[in-house]
């Protein structure tokens, strides 16, 4: 399943690590990855595969929040249909 | 891969605009459920909504997590119960709305409707049942909604069941004082009331329907506002365009939800009702989108060429977002439930008489409207004649939800709680039209032509 995640929060060295590095360890590939600063706000987003991830959905969903919230940054992730849905015909 | 501000467009969407999914209805079938045994009868009733609804609020939920959007509430409408209850023998129709009522509880869901009659040309033995336990069946049940139509645009209007709704909603206020009237708020008189609405109160699953379907609705009248926002001052064929922009991405989302809980739950997808449905929240309100538009505040000269737009080009935008549209869709302007309309009828800005005027232009009718608890049966059963008037006329559906608000006067306020929000005592004529509504009989249908 593809998902589209979203990091934001404030800039500081080593988030797109730490992120990567929770990813790798849920076993859930990056695909595409597109970052930049906005008004000195890091903004991530991040195209996923979790088909072969090692927990269902919900898990993956609570793992990366709850990385999150360690780290005071706002991760989340949902379903690429929801994007492409709203913004493709 | 997507384009990041779109994505972050989207969460700013479901994050500071209010934007989600109203409601996922399941509409259930209760046809095969009649027995002559009233006790058999609700026992089938309860079994057949449990097996069909068993996952509901689960996939919904499951939904909810993975595509990010909220779903706020997930409900079942079951056939018509006069329908279903026609061959008991027993009168006692309240066992068939209390089965109905634990089977919402054991489901999870939020609001089960369909305690309903259609008697818009008559009533039969079952309908007459039905409509004189509507005060019990409200006032002891807490998940179960009512609705009795009264008028169609082929049959005209039945003033006999007008006048009796008048009485049926007055009594529903007393049997529910404690609760400020509560139980009217769970009971909705029709005109031309659609066969697969996903909305509550009035939402029932027609005799036309399937064994068991999944309807959505839509909302996001707080997205609409913010995108107008973006266009202020400009001409109206911006702001029409901005409105069907808007509609479109939000319908998307709906059609979205409603083919996924589909394939899900293995039912076919009916509608997605496109509607504006606001709720109490602070920038989740229409009234608030009809003064972006340039009103000083709604409900004063204006208002109802603002809401002629809004409505229209939510249709034009949501028609091309689904691939079947149905119910009520349109934008809903439910007193309580709107904090702008809220903030609008406590100035006094906004009257019933123009709130009457607004339902010629948009979805459904009066709707969530606390009138002083002296108000008569009759002056209620007037105003429920004003309103079937309209939709018959129209070809519409139109609905009146009035509270008569035991003891309370205007000026006070009514407390519902939660989606239904608080309404403001509103006033009504003083003058009655008792004579108007005692004389009973029905009101022709209307000529089709020769329209002006």
């Amino acid at each position: 399943m593809r998902a589209v995640m979203t990091v934001i929060g404030p800039d500081r060295v080593g988030i797109i690590a730490s992120v990567s590095a929770l990813l790798a360890s849920l076993n859930i590939n990056i695909l595409d990855l597109s970052q930049t600063i906005m008004g000195g706000i890091f903004t991530m987003t991040i195209l996923v595969d979790t088909a072969e991830a090692n927990c269902p959905f919900e898990e993956v969903r609570a793992a990366l929040s709850a990385h999150g919230e360690r780290e005071n940054l706002s991760i989340r992730i949902q379903r690429e249909d929801t994007f492409a849905a709203m913004h493709r015909i | 891969m997507l384009n990041q501000s779109d994505i972050l467009q989207t969460l700013d969407m479901i994050d500071n605009q209010h934007l989600d999914i109203r409601t996922i209805t399941m509409g259930i079938s209760l046809r095969d459920c009649a027995d002559p045994d009233i006790h058999r009868c609700a026992d089938k009733i309860y079994s057949k909504i449990c097996s069909r609804a068993e996952k509901l609020v689960a996939t919904g939920c499951a939904i909810e997590s993975e595509y990010g959007i909220p779903i706020v509430n997930k409900r079942i409408s079951v056939t018509p119960v006069a329908l279903v209850a026609e061959s008991c023998e027993s009168v006692e129709y309240v066992r068939i709305a209390e089965a109905l009522d634990r089977a919402a509880a054991t489901c999870g869901v939020n609001f089960i409707g369909g305690y309903s009659a259609l008697v818009h040309k008559g009533y039969t033995t079952g309908d007459h049942r039905l409509i004189d336990s509507i005060p019990e069946a409200l006032a002891t049940t807490s998940l179960v909604c009512s609705s009795v139509n009264v008028a169609t645009t082929k049959a005209g209007i039945n003033m006999d069941a007008v006048a009796q709704m008048g009485r049926i909603i007055k009594e529903t206020a007393e049997r529910t004082a404690d609760s400020g009237g509560l139980g009217c708020a769970k009971l909705v008189v029709f005109a031309n009331a659609v066969e697969d609405n996903p909305f509550m109160a009035g939402a029932f699953h027609g005799v036309g329907e399937p064994e068991c379907v999944i309807n959505v609705g839509v909302s996001g009248p707080g997205v609409v506002c913010h995108a107008l926002k973006e266009v202020h001052g400009q001409p109206f064929d911006v702001v029409a365009e901005t409105i069907k922009r808007t509609a479109f991405r939000v319908t998307r989302m709906g059609q979205l939800v409603a083919r996924e809980a589909s394939a899900r739950l293995n039912v076919p997808f009916g509608v997605v009702d496109l509607s504006l449905a606001p709720t109490p929240a602070v920038g989740d309100s229409v009234a608030r989108i009809l003064e972006e538009m340039g009103l000083e505040v709604c409900g004063t000269h204006g208002t109802t060429a603002a809401l002629a737009l809004l409505n229209d080009a939510v249709k034009k935008g949501g028609v091309m977002a689904s691939s079947h549209v149905g119910g009520l869709s349109g934008a809903f302007i439910p007193v309580s439930e709107d904090e702008g309309m809220i903030a609008a009828a406590e100035r006094g800005t906004l009257a019933l008489d123009k709130l009457e005027a607004m339902t010629c232009v948009c979805s459904v009718g009066l709707d969530m409207i606390a009138v002083p608890g002296d108000t008569s049966a009759e002056t209620i059963s007037a105003i429920i004649a004003d309103e079937t008037a309209i939709g018959v006329s129209n070809n519409k559906t139109t609905a009146v939800r009035l509270i008569p608000a035991p003891g309370k006067a205007v000026g006070d306020r009514v407390e519902f709680g939660g989606l239904l929000g608080s309404a403001p005592v509103m006033p009504v004529h003083p003058e009655g039209a008792d004579a108007f509504i005692a004389r009973g009989g029905r009101i022709p249908a209307p000529l089709q032509s020769l329209r002006n």
